[in-house]
């Protein structure tokens, strides 16, 4: 038998592949790991099976670090299992228990190996113990990194969605705040309106901040820059959507907004924006 | 040295900054104007600078200057065809040209001064502009 650093685990995989598969699904059975509601029988058994078949092939190269080049199969085979599995809104403990519970069936190959020789089997458990933490570990990385992502894509989402600017009327665009203003938002929403007024010719701007949260001194900058940046392009801004507790906190900062029309609600800003543009509605 | 074109317009004065505006040129600039605007008794001034890429905090001085001057005067002056990136400019250098009247372009401005100056043709141009003096 040879004796390198991998221990006999290449071997036991080699000779066993199809016993431990079994046991394997068997203790994942006994543990309760099955989850039935979301994973179909026949899929969990496909997925064991194919990362038995990868385990045994990356072994074969020696090493039993599955940090190693040979191993890149196994990793990204596991990657997609956390990814999947997170989808299914699976915790990643239990995807992590999935792959611990891969020790018993080997412990089991193990101890039937070395049955005479104590000694060697503690040895070898320990490798295999190390081995099967980190196959482990690795899922639980993968698990992070793929909710990482989701969470980026829906920051950026949020950026984007957050800043429309939606035409009501010739001459009048409505700019629907919502969230928190900070410098880098306002950057983006100011370039958006100008460049929409540059677009459409507008002469009014209906910034409404029903969806801020909180206006506290450095918001009020923000929405005043806004404001004086759109009239020098020679449009005028009316904010609109103040709530009570909003124009409570503004005029408690001292903050200056005589110098902006503001108005209650975004129909009110609307009606004003019509009027100035010599527009009327009638109701038939 | 060249200098900004002022071209007259009937009762108003069009000036287009095309070229880049630097320091002497703006200067010359203000001096030219005011010498024309009591020259001709214009009413009205507009100013269009949507050729003008770059500002300073000077050149913004400058434009506030020449509008206050042309107040004095006597003549309404607008400002016309800013960009974009220049008002973003403008603003993230405080200042926001108070008192100044701002149009996007030059026909807007047009109609801006007709209305303002209560001009007897303001109905040649049937739209835009409205009765912004009446609203609260």
């Amino acid at each position: 038998m040879p004796e390198s650093n991998a221990g006999i685990l290449p071997d036991l995989l080699r000779r066993h592949e199809s016993e431990i598969l079994d046991e394997w699904l068997r203790e994942i059975g006994s543990l309760g790991l099955r989850r039935s509601d979301v994973i179909r029988e026949v899929d969990l058994r496909t997925e064991a099976k194919e990362f038995i078949t990868a385990l045994r092939e990356a072994a074969q190269s020696g090493s039993m670090d599955p940090a190693s080049p040979s191993w890149k199969g196994v990793r990204e085979f596991m990657n997609g299992i956390s990814r999947t599995r997170a989808q299914l809104g699976i915790s990643p403990s239990e995807t992590a228990t999935f792959v611990f519970s891969l020790k018993k069936p080997l412990f089991n190959r193990l101890r039937a190996a070395l049955a005479s020789r104590p000694d060697e089997l503690a040895d070898q458990l320990w490798l295999a113990t190390e081995f099967v933490d980190k196959l482990g570990l690795l899922t639980v990385e993968a698990h992070q990194r793929s909710r990482e992502e989701v969470i980026q894509r829906q920051q950026q989402d949020m950026l984007e969605l957050s800043t429309p600017v939606v035409a009501l009327w010739e001459g009048v665009l409505a700019l629907p705040m919502i969230g928190t203003l900070d410098s880098a938002r306002t950057q983006t929403v100011m370039e958006t309106l100008l460049q929409r007024i540059v677009d459409t010719g507008a002469e009014i701007a209906i910034i409404d901040i029903t969806g801020v949260p909180t206006v506290d001194t450095l918001v009020a900058q923000h929405l005043l820059k806004t404001v004086t940046a759109a009239r020098l392009m020679g449009a005028d801004c009316i904010i609109s959507g103040i709530r009570p507790q909003i124009a409570q906190t503004i005029v408690h900062l001292g903050v200056n907004l005589q110098d902006v029309v503001t108005k209650a609600s975004l129909a009110d800003a609307f009606a004003l924006a019509l009027r100035r543009t010599g527009s009327t509605i009638t109701r038939r | 040295m060249d200098r900004i074109p002022i071209l007259r317009m009937g009762p108003y004065l069009l000036v287009t900054i095309q070229v880049d505006m630097h320091d002497r040129l703006a200067l010359t600039l203000q001096d030219d104007l005011t010498a024309r605007i009591s020259e001709t008794g214009a009413r009205g001034v507009l100013i269009d600078i949507s050729s003008l890429e770059m500002v300073d905090s000077f050149i913004g001085r400058m434009i506030a200057n020449i509008a206050a001057m042309s107040r004095v005067l006597d003549a309404e002056t607008v400002v016309v065809g800013m960009r974009p990136a220049v008002a973003i400019t403008l603003v993230e250098l405080g200042m926001s040209l108070p008192g100044v009247r701002m149009a996007l372009n030059v026909e807007k401005g047009m109609n801006l001064l007709r209305t303002s100056l209560g001009d007897g043709d303001a109905h040649a141009t049937p739209r835009e502009g409205g009765d912004d003096g009446q609203e609260a």
